[in-house]
């Protein structure tokens, strides 16, 4: 299996699992909400494939990406199952259907919708990992809507002081929301990182090599022991924020399409290689949903108010 | 004599030299300055690596805390005033108190954050407040108080090694309180008894049957201490004490079994409760006992002293209108038998 094999099927085992998350709304399979991934696969999957197994992941409301990036660290491979299983509330989900969409953890991985309240979080996981030399980083994840969040800046300001393995990828999808970003981030999106002394690695891409490239670097810096790095990834999200909330005109939606970061990569796979992707998601999301969906769901028990 | 301040402080020397795992953090808190309340004085000379000084930021000293807690260590820190609770409410409640059950029981969360709280030092509306009320019947939290009873290092340490998030909850007036002596001084005329598994209660029995049982907690345990003496000289009235260490989740059997207590045989009277907390009324812990109370014991009749719903004022006669006395005990107490 090539690299840009294992690269392509990561990205289609999260467009994959995205699409199937929405088709199964109106099946009345899932409930609540959901915020796809869709159009910024390149990111995770760039970013895990220079990350380490045993690096800890602190993510957000946009988290099954990661989370399928994640896990093809793992031997094992990604869980779409029970990601799957956790979106249906089944007892079987990672949190036992607790969690739901935002909120699921698994090994070093770890999601909470708060935005901007993971940051601290995230802050002193890195403060552990050094403090216990075990070599991992954290990655945290944030978007271009986080930045109006106060507790981001405290947080920067922390792990620069106390020089912690700390990366903070922030994933510019150019929408909090619906709210654009020319209207919620004045200022440099840089410079908010740089004024803390943090080293920014920055790129405008949907390459999956690219950002592969630039995350390397920086995973590379953190690990070092020079302290935190910011990641900017500026991409495009070409789902609505969640499910029904897109104000965005079509052309507009057309006009991202060019970006998409898997016909990119597809180019430099064979017919035989993309058909060969293809088959193998699909098999794999056929049985995760099926078994999920026949899964029990969770009883409350007596551990109200513990 | 030993105080409560030199009790907190021991207690976090002794769980820095017994744990590895243990880290201190907050604002001002390195030698020789020691902290604004000196709690922590001599930490940072005996364990330099292990207490932390951070800038001001009480999101962040406490979602680091959340952090470390999650990554294996055990972090305690002191938000200099509990004021600024206020600062950490989100990280409290949907990171560190969420992450136990939301994730299902695969992590622990043992994290403990101090707080000063409490008024009577002319401080002011923000640098005043009793805030624990904010904090009670958070899921997955713990909010603990000391008070002059018992051992409250130990009961810090008893929060350290704990597994969930616990809000350390010290009143500013009872760290130069001498640690009280059982049988001794203002509690002489009282049966001391205590009881709870891990974070202790304690109740105080007059020496002839009770006509009322006064609830409370922490430094306001001072002021029932003193109504009930003035009750059982001036007025003949005795009164039990019910002092908890545990504010939430809500344990209140001790109570109940005192209440049981408050009830001449046949008299035909109603039980008697009185609860006594320095937050406001509104909301208030004692109104969460008192309902609890009344679903609990038949017949129950109830009077809450707390703070008037207003901020506290930093001129003393305002200030000291505004914050529960001892003698707003005394006379509700009057006022209930």
């Amino acid at each position: 299996m090539t690299d840009n094999f294992a690269l392509y099927r990561v990205m289609l085992l999260i467009r994959r699992f995205e699409e199937r998350l929405l088709a199964e709304f109106s099946t009345g399979k899932l409930v609540g909400t959901t915020h796809t991934y869709i159009g910024q696969e390149a990111d995770a999957a760039g970013i895990f494939s220079a990350a380490s197994p045993e690096d800890v992941v602190f993510s957000n409301h946009r988290c099954h990406g990661h989370f399928l990036a994640y896990g093809a660290l793992s031997p094992e491979g990604s869980d779409p199952y029970r990601l799957a299983a956790e979106l249906m509330g089944k007892a079987t989900g990672l949190v036992g259907g607790r969690g739901g969409s935002q909120h699921i953890q698994w090994r070093n991985f770890y999601s909470n919708g708060i935005q901007g309240g993971i940051v601290p979080v995230a802050t002193g996981m890195a403060l552990a990992e050094k403090e216990k030399q075990t070599g991992s980083i954290v990655l945290v994840f944030i978007g271009d809507g986080t930045l109006g969040e106060g507790a981001l800046y405290e947080s920067l300001n922390l792990a620069a002081l106390w020089r912690l393995p700390l990366l903070v990828v922030l994933e510019n999808n150019r929408y909090a929301q619906t709210t654009p970003v020319e209207l919620a981030v004045a200022g440099s999106m840089s410079g908010r990182f740089a004024a803390f002394g943090l080293p920014v690695w920055e790129r405008e891409t949907s390459d999956v090599l690219e950002v592969r490239a630039l995350a390397g670097e920086a995973i590379a810096h953190v690990r070092s022991g020079a302290g935190p790095a910011a990641l900017i990834l500026h991409t495009y999200r070409f789902m609505a924020h969640s499910k029904g909330d897109d104000p965005r005109p079509p052309e507009e939606l057309a006009r991202i399409r060019q970006f998409d970061p898997l016909t990119i990569h597809a180019a430099r796979l064979s017919p035989a290689e993309l058909d060969a992707a293809e088959a193998e998601v699909s098999a794999l999301l056929a049985d995760a949903f099926s078994r999920a969906e026949s899964d029990p769901f969770p009883v409350l028990g007596n551990q109200v108010n513990r | 004599m030993s105080t409560v301040l030199e009790a907190l402080n021991s207690a976090l020397l002794t769980a820095l030299e017994s744990d590895p795992r243990v880290y201190v953090l907050g604002e001002d808190i390195l030698d020789p300055y020691g902290g604004a309340f000196k709690v922590t004085r001599g930490l940072s000379t005996r364990f330099p690596g292990r207490v932390l000084t951070t800038p001001i930021s009480e999101a962040a000293i406490v979602g680091a805390a959340a952090g470390m807690a999650l990554r294996g260590l055990r972090p305690v820190a002191e938000i200099m005033f509990g004021d600024f609770v206020t600062l950490i409410a989100d990280q409290v409640v949907n990171h560190a108190a969420k992450f136990r059950w939301m994730y299902n029981e695969n992590v622990r969360v043992p994290l403990v954050v101090r707080a000063p709280m409490g008024g009577r030092r002319g401080y002011g509306p923000t640098h005043s407040q009793s805030l624990e009320k904010m904090f009670l019947g958070v899921p997955g939290l713990k909010v603990l108080a000391p008070s002059a009873l018992g051992d409250p290092g130990a009961l810090l340490l008893a929060a350290i090694a704990d597994d969930d998030p616990v809000l350390f909850v010290e009143h500013k007036l009872l760290y130069t309180r001498p640690l009280l002596q059982a049988g001794q001084g203002d509690l002489a005329d009282f049966t001391l008894e205590s009881g709870g598994e891990l974070f202790p209660y304690f109740v105080l029995r007059p020496p002839y049957p009770p006509r009322l049982t006064i609830a409370t907690y922490g430094y306001n345990f001072e002021l029932a201490r003193a109504a009930a003496l003035e009750l059982m000289m001036e007025h003949e009235i005795f009164a039990e004490m019910v002092v908890f260490s545990q504010l939430s989740p809500f344990d209140l059997t001790p109570l109940f079994d005192s209440l049981a207590r408050t009830l001449r045989p046949g008299s035909g009277q109603a039980h008697r409760l009185l609860t006594v907390e320095e937050g406001t009324l509104t909301l208030g812990w004692g109104a969460e006992v008192a309902a609890r109370a009344a679903e609990a014991v038949s017949g129950l009749r109830v009077r809450r002293v707390a703070a008037r719903d207003l901020p506290i004022a930093n001129a003393r006669p305002l200030e000291d209108a505004i914050l529960p006395q001892a003698q707003d005990i005394v006379a509700a107490a009057l006022s209930l038998v």
